[in-house]
């Protein structure tokens, strides 16, 4: 796994409080990790903090689960 | 409880009683102002709106030892009327109120000022600058000499800020509200100040289009060369809440590493300022 996987996953579990191991790529943060919509504008804020990228509304909005996650914050960096 | 250790401790707060309306989350500027006060022996309550806020302000509650949790939402009267009677019935009195709580529509901030529908004018008047003085008109029957009240502005509220657009207007009325408060309520001994704080990544301002470029653009050209945390806000909260500042009413105080003072960019920091303009330029 990636480093930037690995961070992703880190700070979803930490900020969601979930086990890591239901914190699978293909996991939707509303359906499978329980998250509500302020936790959702949370987590883009301290995945922008962490990897130093901004992603904008539209881009927040495309960000369900966490592949979709690492996907963006990959593209930015890459 | 939570460490405080990075805050000064003391006892400027020890038995003054504090009602802090707006914390969200651990970035909010109210809950700056709520660990200072807390480091200083303040007691606390906490109102939040919402099941969705609620699940992240008790915990934070619990952290420094509030006393009461409420929900309120400030645009009812009869909710605000049931806050205070609680506050009443619980502490007999208030020492201190911090009103950090504001609304827009996002989609009015980006775009256009003009643009600004009536209803959503009338919805962010009320929420953001209104619900201060609802707070403020029950408050006071709890306050006796000595008691401070405190809200939060931004420079948008005096010079044009980008997509702060109905909000600048809206603390505009805010900070005017404040004055005419001061007035109002120094004949009780009781002060209204105002801090208007520097941008600050919070829940509120991710809702305000470009935050980075603000963020970035305040950093270069604020004569300290840095943005402002929620800790700087809330040690000057601190003051504002404290018998420190005993003498000070009708004060829109700025924490803001300066930035309200200067009128030029910096030289000395000219080519961050350029890079980055390059980079809203290439945006754009």
């Amino acid at each position: 796994m990636s480093d930037i996987a690995e961070r992703v996953k880190n700070i979803v579990v930490d900020h969601l409080g979930v086990e890591a191991s239901k914190v699978t790529e293909n996991a939707s943060f509303i359906d499978d990790l329980g998250a509500d919509s302020l936790d959702t504008v949370e987590l883009v804020m301290a995945f922008e903090e962490e990897f130093g990228v901004e992603i904008s509304d539209d881009a927040a909005e495309k960000i369900l689960t966490v592949k979709d996650a690492i996907d963006y914050i990959q593209s930015q960096q890459g | 409880m939570t460490d405080l250790s990075d805050l000064p401790t003391g006892s400027l707060m020890q038995g003054k009683r504090g009602l802090i309306m707006g914390v969200a989350n651990d970035r909010s500027l109210a809950w700056g102002i709520a660990r200072a006060v807390a480091a200083q022996g303040a007691r606390l309550a906490f109102t939040y709106q919402g099941d969705a806020l609620k699940k992240r302000v008790v915990p934070l509650a619990e952290q420094i030892g509030v006393e009461h949790v409420l929900e309120c939402d400030v645009g009812s009267d009869e909710a605000l009327d049931a806050t205070f009677a609680e506050i009443k019935d619980k502490w007999g009195g208030l020492d201190f109120v911090v009103h950090a709580i504001g609304f827009s529509d996002k989609r009015e901030l980006d775009g256009r000022y003009v643009d600004t529908t009536r209803a959503n004018f009338a919805l962010t008047m009320d929420i953001s600058c209104f619900s201060f003085t609802a707070v403020a008109q029950r408050a006071a029957a709890l306050m006796g000499p000595g008691g401070s009240m405190l809200t939060l502005t931004y420079f948008g509220a005096e010079k044009v800020m980008p997509h702060y657009n109905v909000m600048g207007v809206a603390k505009a009325a805010l900070e005017a509200s404040v004055r005419y408060l001061a007035e109002d309520l120094g004949k009780d001994g009781i002060r209204v100040n105002s801090i208007s704080a520097g941008p600050i990544k919070t829940l509120a301002a991710s809702g305000i289009g470009d935050f980075r470029f603000i963020l970035k653009w305040n950093e270069f050209n604020a004569p300290l060369r840095r943005n402002v945390s929620i800790e700087d806000v809330g040690l000057s909260g601190l003051y504002l809440l404290s018998d420190l500042s005993r003498g000070v009413t009708g004060e829109t105080h700025h924490v803001d590493a300066g930035y309200h003072a200067v009128g030029m960019v910096a030289v000395d920091t000219a080519g961050d300022t350029a890079e980055l303009l390059s980079g809203m330029a290439n945006k754009a």
